[in-house]
């Protein structure tokens, strides 16, 4: 699991997190939401390291960030980002293959292949393995991204939880597609003992895929918990300031919201 | 990189043979022909007596095999620099010329020739790679810094060129300033080496220069993976485990020390650096380990070539190599310009 302690992080003078503490399951499909700027992305940057907190810890399975070495953590962590370019071309095989990279020195193994090999499919872009990355289409290769970063952590480390941690990872996909990462998501949950954080716009999709979902508002957690506690009439209106419609039978397990 | 990777096998082998030919070619044309079995019989010779040599087989064995060896190494290390530096800055259109390396390393130089010979300086055959290497150091550090952004700390390609730019203006102007005081055997020497030259290669260059290629190749292919990484972002390198401050530190002194020492001893060459990547990028793909290979070896077959060019065109004199490989580099890096809007 992954605990966010006091966290504050700043950019000058301007506070991006407020003393943020939250923990994060494993097991469980973990969404941030929230307005732009209430700081998600912040928090999942600075889980990754990529900011660095003015006060505060991040504990990764109880060891604090700052004693693990991005080579260590890259053993059990993928990370999948926004805006990936190349300008190099690149086959779809050699793309995926660097997950792989932080478990050999030289030439990659069979296990390696395997894990790439098996990520692809997952995700049916084994079909493409040989073409070229610059030549596919957004969505295709949000595709390979995601195999990518599925390939890094496919096989289970003894001892060790692994993490996944998605900031906007669905911003180039159509309905189909969003779903069917989610889905995927949910059936890679359900066999891997695995962390997941991600950060999604949709409140529809938080709601229908999330089994924790924290909410944050101007750089402070206004809720954490399961859709019916965070996604409430109030909640929504002191965060987006927009009056919800919320839809909710619970024979059906429907949930969803309009504005 | 493991399957699909059979796209790249045999190249380097093609590769390979073709140097063998053209090495073959650059000795045996000139201003004097060499027959095959002359280059032979003086190879016999000068394993077991080095004296009675005739003219036509010391004139191969002083002048055309050191300065054969030598363009394959300079090709190389120039090529391989380019590939590095692509890498890193992530752009195909970098090479060492365009970020102060080489003109860093043609001031240092030429601080040498000028002060060396008028306070008598000699600290022996390391000294001028030494003075290059810590112009070329010197101008490249410049760049990398004064084009980083003051607050996100990253540099943009635009930025770096433009930046590599005012640098290389600045160290030029510095090399026309030592020539302008030079004397004139020193001015002279300072106008060869900044237009390139293989003529003055000697073993004693050739060995240095091969030392380091051979070295800065060695040191490099460790670090192929992470340059690979280093191809989808910084950040994403990041979260594979790369630690970039150090691959960039690592790269940046392997570079400097390829293209130094190459500058050192046979002046500023332009453009391997550039087009031969780009070569192979075009036919096989962008994977370093391969990338750096193949460009050791197209890079030793193309300057070998340059330099055919160079001593036959005018025969019996000599055009300035800089010139030949400036000639069929620049319409390459203008074309790259104008196809590649994604470059930038």
């Amino acid at each position: 699991m992954i605990k966010v302690e006091n966290l504050t992080v700043k950019a000058g003078n301007k506070i991006l997190l407020d003393n943020v503490s939250v923990d994060f399951q494993s097991g469980k499909m973990n969404l941030i939401i929230g307005p732009n700027g209430a700081g998600k992305s912040t928090l999942i940057k600075t889980i990754c390291r990529q900011l660095i907190p003015s006060s505060g810890n991040v504990y990764y399975n109880g060891k604090e960030l700052p004693q693990l070495t991005e080579a260590q953590l890259a053993k059990t962590r993928a990370v999948l980002s926004q805006n990936i370019d190349l300008a190099f071309p690149l086959t779809v095989w050699e793309v995926v293959m660097m997950g792989r990279y932080p478990h050999f020195t030289g030439k990659p193994g069979p296990h390696d292949e395997q894990a790439t090999e098996e990520a692809m499919r997952f995700f049916d872009v084994w079909d493409m393995a040989d073409r070229n990355y610059m030549t596919l289409s957004g969505g295709e290769k949000q595709r390979v991204h995601f195999a990518r970063v599925l390939s890094q952590i496919w096989f289970p480390v003894p001892g060790q939880p692994r993490y996944l941690m998605l900031d906007e990872p669905l911003t180039f996909l159509d309905v189909h597609y969003q779903f069917q990462f989610m889905n995927k998501l949910v059936e890679l949950l359900n066999d891997k003992e695995l962390v997941v954080i991600g950060v999604v716009h949709d409140l529809n999709l938080a709601a229908r895929f999330a089994d924790v979902i924290l909410m944050l508002d101007h750089g402070k957690v206004l809720a954490q918990g399961p859709r019916e506690k965070v996604l409430t009439k109030e909640n929504i209106l002191q965060a987006f300031k927009m009056e919800p419609v919320i839809h909710q039978n619970p024979t059906t397990q429907s949930f969803f919201i309009l504005f | 990189m493991g399957k699909f990777s059979d796209r790249y096998q045999g190249v380097l082998p093609l590769l390979l043979l073709l140097l063998v030919i053209t090495t073959l070619f650059s000795i045996k044309y000139g201003a004097i022909q060499i027959a095959f079995d002359e280059i032979y019989s003086s190879l016999q010779k000068s394993i077991s007596t080095r004296d009675d040599l005739t003219l036509t087989e010391r004139i191969f064995m002083d002048i055309r095999l050191p300065r054969a060896v030598a363009c394959v190494v300079v090709g190389a290390s120039l090529a391989m620099s380019g590939v590095l530096m692509q890498a890193l800055f992530r752009n195909p259109i970098v090479e060492p010329g365009l970020v102060g390396t080489s003109s860093g390393a043609a001031f240092g130089a030429s601080l040498y020739f000028v002060l060396g010979a008028t306070f008598k300086i000699n600290g022996g055959v390391w000294t001028l790679p030494i003075a290059a290497c810590l112009g070329g150091t010197l101008a490249t550090t410049l760049v990398f810094f004064l084009a980083r952004n003051k607050t996100s700390g990253k540099s943009t390609v635009v930025s770096l060129l433009l930046t590599g730019l005012a640098v290389n203006a600045l160290f030029l102007s510095g090399v026309g300033f030592m020539s302008y005081i030079a004397r004139d055997p020193q001015a002279r020497s300072i106008t060869f080496w900044n237009l390139g030259t293989m003529s003055g290669a000697n073993w004693q260059s050739v060995t240095i220069i091969t030392l380091s290629s051979v070295i800065c190749l060695l040191w490099a292919l460790r670090y192929t993976k992470h340059l690979n990484a280093l191809m989808i972002g910084e950040e994403e390198a990041l979260f594979l485990g790369v630690n970039i401050k150090r691959l960039q530190f690592v790269i940046i002194a392997i570079n400097v020390i390829l293209v130094a020492v190459a500058t050192a001893f046979v002046g500023v060459i332009s453009f391997v650096g550039l087009v031969v990547p780009h070569l192979l990028r075009l036919t096989k793909g962008s994977d370093n380990r391969f990338l750096l290979l193949g460009s050791a070896l197209l890079g030793g077959i193309l300057l070998s070539l340059a330099d055919l060019a160079a001593r036959l065109l005018l025969a019996p004199a000599e055009l300035p190599i800089g010139i030949v490989t400036s000639v069929v580099g620049v319409p390459v890096f203008i074309y790259l310009l104008r196809k590649n809007h994604y470059y930038f």
